[in-house]
């Protein structure tokens, strides 16, 4: 067996080479000083597979159409077994790749291992991370809502204020300033057909000019023996990638990646932030008011990177140790300074989210569609403890029945029964007697009726401001006017898709006066607690909007 | 790799640590695979969990139907599809027997899947493609149908008619 496979590669490497040109690569002599402080060029290009890996798994389940796209992020998380992990992946590891980068950036400006005959391969390196930050800003966009949507208005925006070439990359970017479906499908064409393979291009001819030249050596090293690339230098490399791998991992298993609500383009409220990575470049831009704008937007970054790709002709010193290179380090702590101080500004002048409780649309979110009157059920439902003695469909073993089980529900009639007198109904039942209104009860019914095994879960993700505001919405009897969910009376306007026609200020001074806001209103005026208020209307503006339709 | 074979250690004390090298980042190689080709086998072959609602959708009123003729009744329903829920238009061709009880079949010939029709005279399904010709109990009488026709799940409730998904044939071939 052992000889049958000796003769095969053999025969394989006399046809192709292919042995012999992985003994080269590994086999390549380095060095002695190498060591772990080279590990993060090869984190990186494991990073980038990671990425492509990722990506290529969403874009089987991806459809990049504004509104579709949107829709089909969302299939990915919430239908798909593994979805939110994909896009776990994916997202971290964006960010994950753009701190690699930097610091693989930073190791080799602190070491010098730029100079001379390696400027080339340096320069390389700055187009690669210009390329990785490509990818941050056109990925962006692809999910579409509106954290998407409005952090690359300023994106396109921005890029249309520069100088001389601003309205030609306006064009480019598909369109006036506003961002449509011209824009999406150049951001993605660009993401993921024009990118890849420019990255590929790009790393190859990075590695073929590192073994080129050789790895960097240290002053000193000429005297020392050579090593070899493998197995030792490949095995640091190895623990440095296993090691990125589970941080990235455990961020993609833990961390939730956030789905906004969908993009919406009317949305004037909505505060836009970029990724962290670029907020230092949007705190920038407000160092510079009104006409100088250009400068913080266009012009310093353009010299930045000038700077950065020129770093090996501004530098032409010899190599010297990188313990006596205290200019580099200085330069490298006052950006560090720079940076970390304007990220810090950009993060203390972000406005807190208006609405306290924001959807978190990566999670089924079956419980929108329920009545107000199911909906205050899931409030009495949390505040009896009903889970203490009850599984909902998990399989847990409690003390009393799995309430999703088709078979305990009756009709609301006999619950609202059980519910005061258990035993009477059920002989021998442990469950102690629930002391609430018959109305209450009513609504607990209605909601244990619409509970099932598949949808437990996505109900049991109705957030509290939802489950608070519904009770405010049963007690005053808003219903018996208003529908919600095709729940209601006709005689004022349906609640639905009340977010799109009405301000939050107006809904609540609306509340305390309706007369002065709508005159010949029906309605009589209600004066809430500002804790019901807010819960309240920050409900009424969850509801979907389903057009008056149901 | 570990057929290419380097120039070998002298000291066995080399050896052993070089072949923990090699075995760590095999090792680790195997973990990061693992740990990412697993959970694209499961996104990629496990079905998706579809949430739908009920997918019964009433299609018409049980008593206005003539027992033993069948009608042709047309109804709007969801189709999921992926992320994609689309109204679609659908039609069922719909027998009461005498005993009330009620089958709906579905529009398509089992032949090639042309509409067909009930024709009166025939008191048979008539396929006008191939000459296919089904008994109102949706049996193969004549022609070159391989299976008698398609039924839908059917549920009455009160008055109304529901119709559920369509049958897999093997269930009444």
């Amino acid at each position: 067996m052992k000889r049958r496979w000796s003769s095969f590669s053999d025969w394989l490497d006399h046809r192709t080479g292919v042995q012999t040109a992985v003994r080269q690569f590994l086999y390549e002599e380095i060095p002695a000083s190498s060591g772990w402080h080279q590990i993060f060029g090869s984190v990186a290009v494991f990073l980038f597979l990671v990425q492509a890996f990722t990506g290529a798994l969403l874009a089987f389940n991806y459809a990049p159409t504004p509104g579709d796209a949107y829709n089909s992020v969302r299939y990915i998380l919430t239908e798909l077994t593994g979805g939110r992990l994909i896009r776990g992946l994916h997202h971290w590891g964006a960010s994950m790749m753009i701190v690699v980068v930097v610091l693989h950036m930073v190791q080799v400006f602190l070491y010098g291992a730029y100079k001379k005959p390696r400027e080339a391969t340096w320069m390389v390196g700055v187009v690669l991370l210009l390329v990785t930050l490509a990818y941050g800003l056109t990925g962006y966009l692809l999910p579409w809502d509106n954290r998407a949507y409005w952090g690359t208005v300023i994106t396109t925006r921005i890029a249309g204020s520069a100088p001389v070439v601003g309205p030609y990359l306006t064009r480019l970017l598909g369109g006036g300033g506003a961002v449509g479906v011209v824009t999406f499908a150049r951001f993605y064409g660009m993401h993921v057909l024009l990118l890849p393979p420019a990255t590929i291009l790009l790393i190859a001819l990075h590695v073929f000019l590192v073994r080129k030249h050789g790895v960097a050596p240290a002053p000193g090293d000429e005297l020392l023996p050579r090593k070899q690339f493998f197995p030792a230098q490949v095995f640091k490399d190895t623990v440095a990638i296993f090691v990125a791998f589970a941080i990235l991992y455990t961020l993609a298993l833990v961390a939730r990646v956030p789905l906004e609500q969908l993009a919406d383009p009317t949305d004037a409220t909505y505060v836009p932030r970029p990724e962290w990575y670029f907020l230092f470049l949007f705190q920038t831009l407000k160092l510079f008011p009104g006409p100088l704008e250009v400068l913080g937007s266009v012009v310093l970054p353009g010299v930045a990177v000038l700077t950065l790709i020129l770093v090996p002709f501004l530098d032409r010193s010899r190599l010297v140790k990188v313990t006596k290179r205290t200019f580099a380090l200085g330069v490298v702590v006052l950006a560090a300074i720079g940076w970390g101080g304007l990220t810090a500004a950009a993060i203390a002048t972000t406005p807190k989210p208006q609405e306290a409780a924001q959807i978190d649309y990566s999670a089924p979110t079956d419980w929108l569609q329920l009545t107000p009157q199911e909906m205050s059920g899931i409030a009495y439902f949390r505040q009896e403890h009903c889970v203490s003695c009850h599984a909902t469909g998990d399989g847990s073993s409690k003390l009393g029945p799995d309430l999703t089980q088709a078979s305990i529900h009756k009709d609301a009639a006999w619950m609202i029964q059980h519910f005061k007198r258990p035993s009477a109904m059920r002989p021998g039942s442990a469950m102690p007697p629930i002391q609430l209104s018959d109305a209450q009860l009513n609504s607990l019914a209605a909601f244990l009726l619409k509970l099932n095994p598949t949808n437990a879960s996505a109900l049991g993700n109705a957030p509290d401001f939802a489950t608070a505001g519904a009770l405010v919405y049963q007690a005053n009897q808003c219903g018996g006017c208003h529908s919600v969910n095709g729940m209601g009376m006709k005689i004022g306007p349906s609640l639905n898709g009340l977010a799109q026609r009405r301000s939050r200020s107006w809904v609540e001074e609306h509340f305390a006066n309706p007369e002065s806001l709508s005159p010949g209103t029906m309605m009589p005026p209600y004066s809430l607690t500002p804790k019901d208020m807010e819960n309240l209307t920050t409900y009424l503006f969850s509801l979907p909007d389903t057009g008056g339709s149901q | 790799m570990d057929n290419v074979s380097g120039p070998t250690a002298t000291a066995s004390d080399g050896v052993t640590r070089r072949s923990f090298y090699v075995a760590a980042i095999y090792g680790l190689g195997a973990l990061i695979g693992a740990a990412l080709g697993l959970p694209a086998a499961i996104y990629l072959l496990f079905p998706p969990k579809i949430r739908s609602a009920d997918p019964f959708v009433e299609i018409g009123d049980v008593t206005s139907l003539a027992a033993d003729s069948p009608t042709e009744m047309t109804f709007r329903r969801n189709r999921t599809d992926g992320w994609k829920v689309s109204s679609e238009k659908a039609t069922a061709w719909v027998v009461k027997h005498a005993d009330n009880s009620v089958t709906a079949f579905g529009p398509q010939c089992t032949h090639l899947g042309c509409a067909y029709h009930w024709d009166d005279g025939k008191t048979l399904f008539m396929c006008p493609c191939h000459n296919s010709f089904f008994s109102i109990d949706g049996k193969v009488t004549s022609g070159p149908a391989p299976r008698p026709l398609d039924r839908y799940e059917t549920r009455i409730d009160g008055k109304k008619l529901l119709v559920g998904p369509l049958l897999a044939p093997e269930k009444h071939a």
